[in-house]
């Protein structure tokens, strides 16, 4: 699994941290930062759930 | 796994954010039956919170405020029929359509939203609202350097636009009926900082003061706006005013169905409205079992989450009380402000940090935390909302 975020677009939310601090994290901005491209397949569901969960659509995920 | 239910077609009324996202879950969890959509935005659907910001300021092309990648929802595979739902007939489990379709479902979810609150004299040339992508575009074109600019309402949308057009060269003019604007939304001290914020970037807001009627002039391409007479009895010049006084939940088409529409559609923990009929997004109140009282929310995030839920609960034989801690943001000139929970009446309210321009203020109600509130705070207001989360887990 390989995550693509669009920062620019990304509107501070942190439902993608709420769902899963171990692969995303915030900037001082709340912008989204992401802590690894390739999470590790325990994470996998859970940033699934980040992405659909993601009011402005930033998280891209190729499988 | 949980057990699921085989249903050969879910109709989805109201295309937006809430209608796509049930659309969504319900194939997440496993609905390989049929998905109709039906909308009267489909071909301009977009995501809202940028109408007011950058989509109205030009920052962005209107292409780029989407809901979704259309590979996306192409994945969804649903039947998108573009229509206007006018009846819903829920034993016998069939939505009217205005062009006359008559489709049977197994289960329906209303999604349908909510308009703007009009005021009287408002198809006037000149007297805009902001909903849709059509309104962003036709506001913004009515914007720009020297233009005076009335917004009749100092809630989020009004205030949003204010800023935005104040970064466009407006001469800005706000009216609002309470004294402090959003005081019962953001708590005291957050509310009476923004409308510092707006002051300091030269945009007048009337508090304690309405819109008694709106004035209009002849000009050669008819008659169009000119100002705002307001319930002080001054007049507001205008060229251009923005009707920012709140939303109707499109509820008219389920006259006769049975479903409760009082404040938008009634639902119980589960978002579910009656038999096999369902609710999401800004036209769902739905009992909140976390906050022990039914709410109806106008939030971006919500929309999303009641959708996925819905889809959930449709599908799934053992079913999951919406539970989510409310959550919204504004934006205006460089502030960000979020808000997470709720703000009760009567809340005590305590500064949790303050520093470096950051500022978290807490309310809680008995001991309780039931909301946060931050000011350009976004990270640090994370784990903040991670305990409001556990502390509306109903007990």
């Amino acid at each position: 699994m390989k995550i693509l975020v669009d920062v620019d677009n990304c509107i501070a939310s942190g439902a993608c941290v709420l769902e899963c601090p171990e692969v995303f994290d915030q900037d001082d901005d709340g912008l989204v930062l992401l802590r690894t491209e390739q999470p590790a397949p325990e994470h996998h569901e859970a940033v699934r759930s980040a992405a659909a969960a993601c009011p402005a659509a930033v998280i891209q995920i190729e499988e | 796994m949980t057990k699921q239910r085989t249903l050969e077609r879910v109709i989805i009324v109201g295309g937006a954010a809430a209608g796509l996202s049930a659309a969504e879950s319900l194939r997440k969890h496993g609905h390989q039956g049929e998905i109709v959509v039906v909308g009267d935005e489909h071909g301009e659907r977009c995501d809202r919170p940028p109408l007011s910001k950058q989509v109205l300021s030009g920052q962005w092309e209107s292409g780029r405020a989407i809901l979704m990648a259309p590979a996306r929802i192409d994945k969804i595979n649903a039947v998108m029929h573009a229509g206007r739902a006018q009846r819903l007939d829920v034993a016998g489990h069939k939505v009217e359509l205005a062009d006359g379709t008559i489709l049977d479902y197994d289960a329906a979810v209303v999604a349908t939203g909510v308009r703007p609150r009009t005021l009287a004299g408002q198809a006037i040339s000149g007297v805009h609202v902001l909903r849709t992508l059509a309104d962003s575009v036709a506001l913004r074109r009515s914007l720009g350097g020297g233009r005076r600019l009335v917004v009749v309402g100092g809630g989020f949308l009004g205030l949003e636009v204010a800023a935005t057009a104040r970064k466009l060269g407006c001469e800005v003019v706000v009216v609002e009926p309470v004294p402090v604007p959003l005081a019962s939304r953001l708590g005291s001290t957050v509310a009476e900082q923004l409308l510092a914020e707006h002051a300091k970037h030269g945009v007048e807001i009337r508090c304690g003061v309405g819109a008694e009627e709106v004035l209009t002039t002849e000009a050669p391409s008819g008659r169009m706006v000119s100002g705002i007479r307001t319930t002080a009895g001054d007049v507001l010049a205008a060229d251009t005013v923005l009707v920012a006084i709140g939303s109707v939940p499109n509820v008219e088409w389920l006259a006769g169905s049975g479903i409760d529409t009082a404040d938008g559609v009634l639902c119980d923990p589960y978002c579910q409205a009656g038999s096999d009929v369902w609710a999401a997004g800004d036209i769902a109140r739905w009992h909140h079992t976390g906050l022990g009282r039914s709410v109806r929310l106008e939030h971006r995030l919500n929309a999303t989450e009641q959708g996925q839920a819905v889809g959930r609960n449709i599908i799934s034989d053992s079913p999951v009380a919406f539970t989510p801690t409310p959550f919204f943001w504004t934006d205006h000139y460089d502030v960000k402000i979020q808000l997470a929970g709720v703000v009760p009446e009567n809340a005590v309210e305590r500064t949790e940090l303050d520093e470096g321009g950051s500022l978290i203020r807490s309310f809680t109600q008995d001991g309780r935390l039931l909301g946060v509130v931050g000011w350009n705070a976004a990270k640090a207001l994370i784990p903040y909302r991670r305990q409001l989360q556990a502390s509306l887990v109903p007990a």
